[in-house]
Protein backbone atom coordinates (compact mmCIF):
# COMPACT_ATOMS: atom_id res chain seq x y z
CA UNK A 1 0.00 0.00 0.00
CA UNK A 2 1.26 3.30 -0.57
CA UNK A 3 0.78 4.68 2.45
CA UNK A 4 2.87 2.29 4.07
CA UNK A 5 5.72 3.09 1.45
CA UNK A 6 5.73 6.47 2.24
CA UNK A 7 6.26 5.62 5.80
CA UNK A 8 9.17 3.96 5.83
CA UNK A 9 12.04 5.93 6.78
CA UNK A 10 13.71 5.36 4.04
CA UNK A 11 11.46 6.93 1.38
CA UNK A 12 10.62 9.50 3.55
CA UNK A 13 14.03 10.92 4.13
CA UNK A 14 14.56 11.37 0.14
CA UNK A 15 10.57 12.54 0.02
CA UNK A 16 11.23 15.18 2.58
CA UNK A 17 14.93 16.09 0.99
CA UNK A 18 12.91 16.96 -2.41
CA UNK A 19 10.43 19.13 -0.03
CA UNK A 20 12.42 21.16 2.14
CA UNK A 21 13.37 24.07 -1.18
CA UNK A 22 9.93 24.28 -1.80
CA UNK A 23 8.95 24.67 1.28
CA UNK A 24 11.37 27.31 2.81
CA UNK A 25 11.07 28.98 -0.37
CA UNK A 26 7.50 29.25 0.02
CA UNK A 27 7.79 30.10 3.41
CA UNK A 28 10.18 33.32 2.59
CA UNK A 29 8.03 34.81 -0.36
CA UNK A 30 4.91 34.74 1.43
CA UNK A 31 6.70 35.84 4.90
CA UNK A 32 7.95 39.15 2.87
CA UNK A 33 4.44 39.39 0.79
CA UNK A 34 2.93 39.25 4.02
CA UNK A 35 4.99 42.11 6.18
CA UNK A 36 4.68 44.40 2.37
CA UNK A 37 0.21 44.03 3.02
CA UNK A 38 0.58 44.42 6.37
CA UNK A 39 2.65 47.35 6.62
CA UNK A 40 2.81 49.21 3.89
CA UNK A 41 -0.92 48.35 2.25
CA UNK A 42 -2.74 47.60 5.83
CA UNK A 43 -4.28 50.41 7.28
CA UNK A 44 -4.17 52.49 11.17
CA UNK A 45 -6.11 50.51 13.23
CA UNK A 46 -9.18 52.82 14.20
CA UNK A 47 -9.30 51.87 18.20
CA UNK A 48 -5.32 50.72 18.37
CA UNK A 49 -3.36 52.90 15.93
CA UNK A 50 -0.38 51.20 14.68
CA UNK A 51 0.45 49.21 17.37
CA UNK A 52 -2.01 46.39 16.33
CA UNK A 53 0.80 45.36 13.42
CA UNK A 54 1.86 43.23 16.29
CA UNK A 55 -0.88 40.75 15.04
CA UNK A 56 0.71 39.53 12.07
CA UNK A 57 3.13 37.71 14.00
CA UNK A 58 1.23 37.41 17.08
CA UNK A 59 -1.56 35.79 15.65
CA UNK A 60 0.47 33.28 13.21
CA UNK A 61 3.11 32.61 16.04
CA UNK A 62 0.19 31.24 18.47
CA UNK A 63 -2.31 29.23 15.95
CA UNK A 64 1.31 27.41 15.13
CA UNK A 65 2.19 27.15 18.70
CA UNK A 66 -1.30 25.50 19.37
CA UNK A 67 -1.22 23.70 15.87
CA UNK A 68 2.26 22.40 16.06
CA UNK A 69 1.01 20.48 19.20
CA UNK A 70 -1.94 18.86 17.93
CA UNK A 71 -0.12 17.25 15.16
CA UNK A 72 2.58 16.48 17.94
CA UNK A 73 -0.16 14.49 19.88
CA UNK A 74 -1.46 12.97 16.57
CA UNK A 75 1.82 11.46 15.89
CA UNK A 76 2.04 10.30 19.32
CA UNK A 77 -1.30 8.33 19.29
CA UNK A 78 -0.22 6.79 16.09
CA UNK A 79 3.15 5.74 16.85
CA UNK A 80 1.65 4.57 20.06
CA UNK A 81 -1.25 2.67 18.49
CA UNK A 82 0.84 1.31 15.47
CA UNK A 83 4.30 0.85 17.42
CA UNK A 84 5.98 2.51 14.34
CA UNK A 85 9.26 4.49 14.20
CA UNK A 86 8.64 7.20 11.82
CA UNK A 87 5.98 8.88 13.59
CA UNK A 88 7.47 9.58 16.91
CA UNK A 89 10.51 10.85 14.57
CA UNK A 90 8.24 13.34 13.68
CA UNK A 91 6.80 14.29 17.35
CA UNK A 92 10.74 15.35 18.21
CA UNK A 93 10.98 16.94 14.76
CA UNK A 94 8.27 19.01 15.40
CA UNK A 95 8.34 20.12 19.36
CA UNK A 96 11.20 22.64 19.26
CA UNK A 97 9.66 24.96 16.53
CA UNK A 98 6.41 24.92 18.38
CA UNK A 99 8.05 25.51 21.37
CA UNK A 100 9.54 28.42 19.95
CA UNK A 101 6.41 29.80 18.03
CA UNK A 102 5.01 29.61 21.12
CA UNK A 103 7.50 31.96 22.79
CA UNK A 104 7.06 34.21 20.29
CA UNK A 105 3.68 34.45 20.66
CA UNK A 106 4.19 35.43 24.14
CA UNK A 107 6.88 37.92 23.80
CA UNK A 108 4.72 39.54 20.79
CA UNK A 109 1.78 39.38 23.11
CA UNK A 110 3.50 40.65 26.02
CA UNK A 111 4.79 43.91 23.77
CA UNK A 112 1.22 44.49 22.26
CA UNK A 113 -0.12 44.09 25.94
CA UNK A 114 2.11 46.96 27.46
CA UNK A 115 0.62 49.53 25.01
CA UNK A 116 -3.03 48.46 24.87
CA UNK A 117 -3.85 46.83 28.44
CA UNK A 118 -0.79 48.81 30.23
CA UNK A 119 0.72 45.75 31.29
CA UNK A 120 3.24 42.99 30.42
CA UNK A 121 1.39 40.55 31.74
CA UNK A 122 -1.91 39.42 33.37
CA UNK A 123 -2.45 35.94 34.81
CA UNK A 124 -5.63 35.12 33.18
CA UNK A 125 -6.83 32.31 31.43
CA UNK A 126 -5.55 33.02 27.82
CA UNK A 127 -2.11 33.83 28.61
CA UNK A 128 -1.75 31.53 31.42
CA UNK A 129 -2.92 28.69 29.42
CA UNK A 130 -0.41 29.73 26.67
CA UNK A 131 2.69 29.61 29.42
CA UNK A 132 1.59 26.33 30.28
CA UNK A 133 1.58 25.58 26.35
CA UNK A 134 5.05 25.91 26.44
CA UNK A 135 5.79 24.58 29.61
CA UNK A 136 4.71 21.22 27.99
CA UNK A 137 6.73 21.85 25.16
CA UNK A 138 9.82 22.05 27.29
CA UNK A 139 8.68 19.90 29.34
CA UNK A 140 8.55 16.73 26.48
CA UNK A 141 11.81 17.86 25.13
CA UNK A 142 13.63 17.47 28.68
CA UNK A 143 11.62 14.49 29.15
CA UNK A 144 13.03 13.19 25.82
CA UNK A 145 16.76 14.20 27.00
CA UNK A 146 16.28 12.62 30.34
CA UNK A 147 15.32 8.88 29.04
CA UNK A 148 18.14 7.17 27.39
CA UNK A 149 16.66 4.19 26.00
CA UNK A 150 14.99 5.60 22.83
CA UNK A 151 11.80 3.40 22.84
CA UNK A 152 11.07 4.34 26.39
CA UNK A 153 11.78 8.09 25.69
CA UNK A 154 9.61 7.88 22.45
CA UNK A 155 6.64 6.34 24.09
CA UNK A 156 7.26 8.92 27.46
CA UNK A 157 6.82 11.81 25.53
CA UNK A 158 4.02 10.57 23.45
CA UNK A 159 2.19 10.03 26.91
CA UNK A 160 2.98 13.12 28.15
CA UNK A 161 1.34 14.89 24.72
CA UNK A 162 -1.39 12.89 24.82
CA UNK A 163 -2.02 14.25 28.53
CA UNK A 164 -1.17 17.95 27.86
CA UNK A 165 -3.54 17.95 24.56
CA UNK A 166 -6.34 18.97 26.82
CA UNK A 167 -4.89 22.59 27.20
CA UNK A 168 -5.38 23.00 23.72
CA UNK A 169 -9.48 23.41 23.83
CA UNK A 170 -8.66 25.20 27.14
CA UNK A 171 -6.53 28.28 25.02
CA UNK A 172 -8.85 28.16 21.76
CA UNK A 173 -12.11 28.90 24.95
CA UNK A 174 -10.18 30.59 27.18
CA UNK A 175 -11.53 33.99 25.65
CA UNK A 176 -15.62 32.79 25.49
CA UNK A 177 -15.46 30.81 28.81
CA UNK A 178 -13.99 33.34 31.33
CA UNK A 179 -13.98 36.30 31.82
CA UNK A 180 -9.99 37.61 30.00
CA UNK A 181 -8.26 40.64 29.12
CA UNK A 182 -7.64 39.01 26.07
CA UNK A 183 -9.47 40.08 23.45
CA UNK A 184 -12.10 37.49 21.89
CA UNK A 185 -11.45 36.06 18.23
CA UNK A 186 -11.03 38.67 15.09
CA UNK A 187 -11.02 35.99 13.04
CA UNK A 188 -13.28 32.68 13.29
CA UNK A 189 -15.05 30.29 11.13
CA UNK A 190 -18.73 31.05 12.94
CA UNK A 191 -18.70 34.87 12.00
CA UNK A 192 -17.42 37.23 9.01
CA UNK A 193 -13.69 38.50 9.96
CA UNK A 194 -13.98 41.93 12.66
CA UNK A 195 -11.35 43.38 10.73
CA UNK A 196 -10.65 45.10 7.46
CA UNK A 197 -9.77 43.18 4.31
CA UNK A 198 -6.33 44.19 3.93
CA UNK A 199 -5.42 43.43 7.43
CA UNK A 200 -6.76 40.06 7.15
CA UNK A 201 -5.50 39.50 4.15
CA UNK A 202 -1.68 40.39 5.74
CA UNK A 203 -2.61 38.13 8.56
CA UNK A 204 -3.57 35.08 6.60
CA UNK A 205 -0.22 35.31 4.32
CA UNK A 206 1.24 35.63 7.62
CA UNK A 207 -0.32 32.54 8.71
CA UNK A 208 0.46 30.27 5.53
CA UNK A 209 4.47 31.68 5.89
CA UNK A 210 4.39 30.44 9.51
CA UNK A 211 2.87 27.35 8.16
CA UNK A 212 5.92 26.62 4.96
CA UNK A 213 8.24 27.61 7.56
CA UNK A 214 7.42 24.92 10.38
CA UNK A 215 6.91 22.04 7.74
CA UNK A 216 10.67 23.13 6.19
CA UNK A 217 11.95 23.39 9.97
CA UNK A 218 10.50 20.30 10.82
CA UNK A 219 11.62 18.11 7.79
CA UNK A 220 14.98 19.49 8.32
CA UNK A 221 14.75 18.20 11.50
CA UNK A 222 13.23 14.93 10.94
CA UNK A 223 16.29 14.14 8.62
CA UNK A 224 18.37 14.70 10.60
CA UNK A 225 16.87 12.35 13.56
CA UNK A 226 16.21 9.85 10.43
CA UNK A 227 20.02 9.54 9.65
CA UNK A 228 20.90 9.09 13.65
CA UNK A 229 18.07 6.40 14.36
CA UNK A 230 18.84 4.18 11.10
CA UNK A 231 22.76 4.49 11.38
CA UNK A 232 23.09 0.90 11.11
CA UNK A 233 21.29 0.37 7.79
CA UNK A 234 22.76 0.56 4.11
CA UNK A 235 21.13 3.34 2.73
CA UNK A 236 22.17 5.00 5.51
CA UNK A 237 25.22 4.15 4.84
CA UNK A 238 25.75 4.93 1.62
CA UNK A 239 23.86 8.33 1.74
CA UNK A 240 26.91 8.82 4.23
CA UNK A 241 29.82 7.99 1.83
CA UNK A 242 28.19 10.07 -0.78
CA UNK A 243 27.84 13.02 1.22
CA UNK A 244 24.57 14.54 -0.32
CA UNK B 1 0.37 54.18 1.23
CA UNK B 2 0.36 54.76 4.68
CA UNK B 3 3.29 56.76 5.72
CA UNK B 4 4.46 60.24 4.59
CA UNK B 5 8.16 59.30 5.26
CA UNK B 6 10.71 56.76 6.51
CA UNK B 7 10.87 58.09 10.05
CA UNK B 8 7.00 58.19 10.32
CA UNK B 9 7.52 54.32 9.63
CA UNK B 10 9.75 53.94 11.90
CA UNK B 11 8.18 55.77 14.69
CA UNK B 12 4.79 53.81 14.20
CA UNK B 13 2.72 56.28 15.42
CA UNK B 14 5.16 56.34 18.85
CA UNK B 15 4.65 52.31 19.65
CA UNK B 16 7.79 51.86 17.65
CA UNK B 17 9.84 50.15 20.59
CA UNK B 18 6.97 47.84 20.91
CA UNK B 19 6.09 46.93 17.31
CA UNK B 20 9.67 46.63 16.59
CA UNK B 21 10.78 44.22 19.48
CA UNK B 22 7.57 42.14 18.57
CA UNK B 23 9.25 41.91 14.93
CA UNK B 24 13.40 41.89 16.22
CA UNK B 25 12.91 39.02 18.67
CA UNK B 26 10.78 37.12 16.02
CA UNK B 27 13.28 37.47 13.88
CA UNK B 28 16.03 37.08 16.12
CA UNK B 29 14.17 33.24 16.97
CA UNK B 30 13.67 32.71 13.62
CA UNK B 31 16.96 33.30 12.23
CA UNK B 32 18.74 31.58 15.42
CA UNK B 33 16.45 28.56 14.96
CA UNK B 34 17.91 28.48 11.07
CA UNK B 35 20.83 28.33 11.76
CA UNK B 36 21.05 25.61 15.04
CA UNK B 37 19.39 23.87 11.94
CA UNK B 38 21.76 23.60 10.09
CA UNK B 39 24.60 23.41 12.42
CA UNK B 40 23.48 20.64 13.53
CA UNK B 41 22.57 18.65 10.60
CA UNK B 42 26.21 19.23 9.32
CA UNK B 43 27.66 17.98 12.93
CA UNK B 44 25.26 15.17 13.03
CA UNK B 45 26.63 14.09 9.80
CA UNK B 46 30.16 14.24 10.54
CA UNK B 47 29.39 12.38 13.97
CA UNK B 48 27.82 9.51 12.12
CA UNK B 49 30.34 9.24 9.46
CA UNK B 50 32.85 9.04 11.73
CA UNK B 51 30.67 6.60 13.78
CA UNK B 52 30.76 4.77 9.95
CA UNK B 53 34.78 5.15 9.33
CA UNK B 54 35.50 3.25 13.21
CA UNK B 55 33.23 0.91 12.62
CA UNK B 56 34.41 -0.36 9.19
CA UNK B 57 37.98 0.04 10.64
CA UNK B 58 36.97 -2.41 13.51
CA UNK B 59 35.90 -5.02 10.80
CA UNK B 60 39.05 -4.82 9.06
CA UNK B 61 41.19 -5.42 12.59
CA UNK B 62 38.66 -8.52 12.74
CA UNK B 63 39.47 -9.95 9.83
Amino acid sequence: MKFFHYASPSTFYHLAGKAIPWTAWTAGILAVLGLYVGFFVAPTDFQQGEAYRIIFIHVPAAWMGMLIYLVMAFWGAVGLAFNARLPFMMMRALAPTGAILTFVSLWTGAVWGKPMWGTWWVWDARLTSTLILLFLYIGTLALWSAIDDVKRSDRAGALLTLIGVVNVPIILFSVVWWNTLHQGSTVGVSHAPKMAATMLQGLLLMTAAAWAYAIAATLVRVRRIILERERKTEWVNEILRKGS
Amino acid sequence: MEWASWSDFWSMGGRGFFVWSAYGVTAICVLTEIVWLRRSADQSRRRLLRMQQWDSSQEESEQ
